[in-house]
């Protein structure tokens, strides 16, 4: 059955982009990450203009962060301080990003630049996912999550930055600074790529602020809610480019999807999941370098407007 | 309003009667033309993946009939890749002024055996006649380069005709022909000319609008996320939360 999404001006197979949500949604709930990076792709690699394909995205990550989110703040695992000191840098930098955007855009560069982020962050993200789960499963005798995360008294530069900021829940006194920095340039990345950012944002919350683990997903989700949010509403406001239609028909397929992903989930080892994730990122960083590398059939694009 | 082929056939028989029968009355010249459409107006609607259009005319004396659609006029950037440090990377481009967004032409007999060349410049008939002529200042080669990449890349996305279609006729006198809307078409008013060409020359030409207007839930949609953009966005936002939130209220036990 086909349905012509409004914004996007295609008409598409509404059972393919429900098996899509779907599928994506099964994988975010087996490996517990939003999937954003791999739903503008996909979305762009099945002819969805890219720049709907990002606007979109982002709505869609609204509703599954809101869904994954009650569960963590009900066992309090959100860092509500740290969540809204991310938040300011998230906003700044995810405006700032859907201005970037729309100046690539009218350069003609967007598609470039989307894909080359793509290839460099899921390339770093997935190598060294699979480098550690890999290093993980041939050392069973360590037991636990595998992450070690910085001593919490330890001294670095970092501490020696100005504005510092204490940060009960995370049992953590460090300057705002950084966090702002990690929220903007997140925000940049949900703007340009259609992301959650939560692939950045976790390892840079644990390895980089020092927060405890437990309460990292629950305020990375917190924060990407508004975020997403704000980049809804401005892609709404200067692109038009947010498909209603098609983020409802991802978000059904993912809800659904995501249920059985996180059942499925529970009967595999946490490194021998983080492993296949790793090379599932890895592929999709492949596709996407092999279609930058290869000499496309072609050469020539058209695009509707004025230089 | 699913229309049944068989009730087409019907609806385009008893047109082209009254067509025929009014034919000499209305027109006393001896080159008359008449054509209508069967429908002039292309609604998209949400189930929209694409139509036909049948466009159907009589003619008084034997002649030979050209038919071109032309949607209306966008300016277009075209843009050439460029191998860089290893990646393709657009790097040239050229903008075309007044470019139709959709452009088909139909004909009984090959174009070029009907009229000849001068004659279809003229008329600018055929895609190869279309003025295209890039606004950027560059090289003859390019612009040749450039205006091949323009039609090829209509052509891939459908909204060019590859080639012209076949028009019939059903005696020396009616004709009909189907125009092909994708289902990509864009909005607007498209021009449908309709030549009568006798010994190499134009006797008649008919021009008959077309409009391909969005209609239904996805009309709204779109004229609501351009209108009040700021509160389709603050809507968007709202469904997905609400969405998010029953999401997690319905699977919280499994």
């Amino acid at each position: 059955m086909q349905i012509y999404l409004p914004i996007a001006e295609i008409s598409v197979n509404i059972f393919l982009i429900l098996g899509l949500g779907g599928g994506v949604g099964f994988l975010s709930g087996l490996f517990g990450v939003g999937g954003g990076f791999l739903i503008t792709p996909l979305l762009i690699f099945y002819g969805i203009p890219p720049a709907v394909s990002v606007a979109t995205a982002a709505n869609q990550i609204v509703a599954s962060s809101v869904s994954g989110v009650f569960a963590h703040w009900r066992r309090g695992n959100v860092d509500l301080k740290m969540g809204l000191v991310l938040l300011v840098g998230g906003i700044v930098g995810s405006t700032v990003g859907v201005w970037v955007f729309a100046w690539l855009r009218s350069l003609g560069q967007i598609d470039l630049v989307i894909s080359l982020c793509y290839v460099i962050f899921l390339g770093i993200i997935g190598g060294m996912m699979l480098f550690e789960a890999s290093r993980a499963i041939f050392r069973t005798r360590r037991k636990g999550s595998g992450i070690r995360r910085r001593k919490k008294h330890q001294h670095s530069y970092i501490h020696g930055l100005p504005f510092k900021m204490r940060f009960y829940r995370s049992g953590l006194y460090i300057s705002a600074l950084l966090p702002l920095v990690i929220g903007f340039f997140v925000g940049m990345l949900t703007a340009l790529m259609g992301v959650g950012g939560g692939f950045v944002m976790v390892p840079a919350m644990i390895y980089l602020l020092g927060m405890p683990t437990g309460v990292v997903i629950g305020t990375s989700l917190f924060q990407i809610i508004f975020v997403t949010a704000n980049v809804t509403f401005l892609q709404s406001i200067q692109t038009q480019t947010v498909d209603v239609a098609l983020a409802t028909l991802l978000l059904i397929g993912g809800v659904i999807g995501a249920q059985f992903g996180a059942r499925f989930g529970s009967r595999l080892k946490a490194e021998h999941l983080r492993a296949l994730l790793g090379l599932l990122v890895l592929s999709v960083c492949l596709k996407l370098l092999f279609d930058l590398v290869i000499e496309p059939s072609e050469l020539y694009s058209i695009m509707p407007g004025n230089l | 309003m699913p229309f049944s082929p068989h009730m087409f056939r019907i609806a385009f028989m008893a047109a082209v009667t009254v067509i025929a029968a009014t034919l000499p009355l209305k027109n006393s010249r001896a080159d008359a033309l008449v054509v209508d459409l069967s429908n002039h107006l292309v609604a998209i609607t949400t189930g929209f993946t694409g139509t036909d259009v049948l466009l159907f005319g009589a003619v008084q004396n034997e002649g030979d009939i050209i038919v071109t659609v032309r949607g209306p006029d966008q300016d277009m950037v075209v843009r050439r890749k460029e191998r860089t440090v290893g990646i393709w990377v657009n790097r040239e481009s050229a903008t075309f002024k007044n470019v139709p967004t959709y452009y088909a032409s139909a004909s009984n007999r090959p174009m070029d055996i009907i009229a000849n060349d001068n004659v279809l410049r003229d008329y600018r008939i055929g895609l190869e006649h279309q003025r295209f002529i890039a606004a950027t200042d560059i090289t003859e080669i390019d612009q040749k380069a450039y205006r091949d990449a323009l039609v090829r890349n209509m052509q891939n996305v459908g909204l060019f005709n590859q080639r012209p279609a076949k028009i019939s006729f059903l005696s020396n006198q009616l004709f009909r022909t189907d125009i092909h809307f994708p289902a990509n078409t864009p909005t607007g008013t498209y021009m449908i000319n309709v030549y009568l060409i006798r010994d190499g020359r134009i006797a008649s030409v008919k021009t008959t609008p077309l409009v391909v207007s969005k209609t239904g839930v996805s009309a709204e949609v779109y004229d609501f996320a351009h209108r009040y953009s700021a509160l389709y966005g603050i809507i968007a936002v709202i469904i997905a939360v609400i969405s998010g939130w029953v999401a997690s209220v319905v699977f919280r036990k499994g």
